[in-house]
């Protein structure tokens, strides 16, 4: 069995592109050119330039000392929060900018939850000189208001998405409205493994580079390439397909993606997108959805904003269902919990989508001489009034 | 033969009127279907409502939105279109996204819709080619016409194969964009449909997107061999419930 994505664009059973005929041109130019681009010496080189002097790769393997004593295992953070914009998403966007302007596209638009993915997009708008235009739903507006105020400044223009539920799944589907109206001169910047192929094979392609780091960082300081277990928060699942990439194929390594059960995998009020889920179409993928019995997507609940997307990327349903990748539902006390302990023992303040990855030592056993490499997907700051508000600091 | 292929060779443009099941009413679909044919509508899309309508502009979405609220289900749809036939002779057309298909099973979605009596289906977001290699034959065995979408932006190799696979009409879409956003006709519109036209394709064609009132309805018939009016019936609807349906008609197709 292969983990990765086959000729037509499945991963396993899921993945393809159900998109209206409306789209088809735009997903098909894309479909056929960007491993193409992607190939281009160029391409490789600007892009690698960029994650270096501009992102500020590689992010550091940092052995986490205090937090491996109490857990009697060796762990790894891989710092995604020291990146530039403070999260991994613009490994993303820095490869779908250039891919943009390969294929001549002047325009950009985006959809974006937190705002996480949205400041990403309007930076590398912001770098490459291009017209930035993000959706975000009317609630997350209201809520997010600090990166609404940081895509402004860097010249988005910021648009509410006033339709359905008004957050990020809304949000998508007015971006893909746009795509739609505008078809030859605008590029979709996706934010994670979602949506019709390519796009998550192209932005798990970007993303990749998280994994090809790990391999090397690892052999420098254990001296093998390879963790005996790697774990990342899942949402749409941008940052796991980037921590796991490497791997997919080496059984040896196991991979463990996290998801947000919000107040309970059972309460009505959860994200746990692959034990909730069943097999669906969403925003042009097949692959797994919290939905009504009657095919209704419904909306998912988690206290962090970046995982409560009602779907998950093909490339992690095909992982769930052939059992490659253990699947773990924390709750948002747990994920609290853990990204306050992070903070106190080793001075790092993560965003609350990593602080369900690093609720995993509560909740599983490693051996003493386990390496284990958790994805530190992003940095707190954005979720400081969340801490405070749940702890009454 | 299917009321579809029946109705394409009668020698007269075809008026055809999308709404949405459940709307403005939970209880309405029936009485609107039954007004339209009165009135003299030639087919009827019928909307089955979904959260995520990715190919519909503001007013469908709404509606969408106001049909589920008010209890629209696949089931209950079937339910209401039981005793259809008995009553309405028209062709009828399901429209709809295909996660709610996938979700009642598209072999049993395909054999309801033809025991209630409904000729084809419309499916957005479901390919042409994940249509001809896993649905095709269902859809067949059932007698169900897939009807699907050529844009301005499809090629001319796409649209040709697209024809190669069609059993009753191709729908048109008028123009790049959602449902409900255009405000008449230009010359990149006409173009467009004279170069379709000039194609001399074997299924006759359907224009939708943008077609609002008598004169967006004459421009798109010129070159076709009908016209389907969606949001600006739904919006009739919002504003006027289910009155003055005769007049929205009649609006259309006199001047």
């Amino acid at each position: 069995m292969t983990y990765n994505i086959n000729n037509k664009g499945y991963y396993g059973e899921f993945g393809g592109a159900y998109i209206p005929e409306m789209l088809y041109p735009n997903v098909e130019e894309l479909r056929q050119n960007y491993l193409k681009v992607m190939a281009e010496p160029e391409f490789q080189e600007e892009f690698h330039a960029l994650l270096k002097d501009y992102v500020g790769r590689p992010s550091p393997l940092y052995f986490a000392k205090r937090l491996s004593a109490k857990y009697n295992t060796k762990i790894y953070l891989k710092r995604e929060d020291l990146n530039h914009t403070g999260a991994h998403k613009i490994n993303n966007t820095i490869g779908q900018i250039l891919m943009a302007k390969r294929l001549g596209k002047n325009r950009i638009i985006a959809e974006t939850g937190a705002g996480q993915h949205g400041v990403a997009t309007a930076t590398v708008c912001a770098l490459m000189g291009l017209e930035c235009i993000v959706y975000m739903g009317e609630i997350d507006i209201a809520r997010q208001a600090p990166n609404v105020a940081r895509m402004k400044m860097l010249g988005a223009t910021v648009v509410p998405a006033l339709s359905g539920s008004r957050t990020l799944k809304d949000a998508t589907n007015e971006a893909i409205r746009d795509w739609i109206n505008n078809p030859v001169d605008t590029h979709y910047i996706i934010g994670s493994v979602v949506g019709p192929h390519p796009y998550p094979d192209m932005v798990a392609r970007f993303q990749a580079i998280v994994s090809q780091e790990i391999q090397w960082q690892l052999q420098e300081k254990e001296g093998t390439s390879k963790p005996d277990y790697v774990v990342a928060c899942v949402g749409g699942g941008s940052n796991a397909a980037g921590a796991f990439y490497h791997f997919l194929e080496d059984t040896e390594v196991k991979l463990v993606a996290v998801e947000a059960a919000g107040k309970g995998v059972h309460s009505g009020e959860s994200a746990a997108t692959s034990i909730l889920g069943k097999e669906g179409i969403i925003h042009g993928s097949k692959t797994l959805l919290m939905q009504t019995p009657d095919g209704q997507i419904t909306e998912p609940y988690s206290i962090s904003a970046g995982l409560d997307y009602p779907g998950v990327g093909p490339m992690h349903a095909h992982l769930y269902k052939s059992g490659r990748a253990e699947f773990v539902a924390i709750t948002d006390d747990d994920a609290m919990t853990a990204g306050l302990e992070l903070c106190k023992m080793e001075g790092i303040i993560p965003a609350i989508e990593s602080s369900h990855a690093l609720a995993i030592f509560e909740h599983k056993k490693f051996k003493p001489d386990d390496i284990v490499v958790v994805s530190l997907s992003g940095r707190g700051d954005k979720d400081l009034e969340t801490y405070i508000d749940h702890f009454g600091l | 033969m299917n009321r579809i292929n029946k109705k394409l060779q009668e020698d007269k443009k075809l008026l055809s009127i999308y709404f949405t099941a459940g709307y403005p009413d939970l209880s309405d679909t029936v009485g609107i279907i039954e007004s339209l044919e009165k009135n003299g509508v030639d087919m009827i899309e019928i909307g089955l409502p979904f959260s995520d309508p990715l190919a519909d502009g503001p007013t469908i979405q709404a509606s969408s939105t106001q049909a589920l609220k008010n209890g629209m289900t696949t089931e209950v749809l079937f339910d209401q279109l039981k005793d259809i036939r008995k009553t309405v002779s028209i062709p009828l057309i399901i429209m709809g996204y295909f996660n709610p298909m996938l979700q009642y099973g598209v072999e049993a979605f395909c054999k309801k819709c033809a025991e209630v009596g409904i000729d084809g289906l419309i499916i957005p977001d479901l390919p042409v080619d994940v249509y001809n290699d896993h649905y095709k034959s269902i859809f067949e065995t059932h007698g169900i016409i897939n009807v699907f979408l050529i844009t301005p932006q499809t090629s001319e190799e796409r649209i040709r194969f697209i024809d190669s696979i069609s059993k009753g009409f191709i729908y048109m879409v008028s123009s790049a964009s959602v449902t409900g956003s255009s405000s008449g006709f230009g010359d990149v519109q006409t173009n467009y449909f004279k170069r379709i036209h000039q194609m001399e394709l074997n299924n006759p064609q359907i224009i939708g997107f943008g077609i609002s009132d008598h004169k967006t309805f004459s421009q798109a018939t010129q070159y076709a061999k009908g016209a389907i009016i969606g949001s600006a019936f739904v919006k009739h609807l919002k504003l006027e419930g289910k009155t003055k349906i005769e007049y929205f008609v009649n609006s259309l197709l006199q001047p």
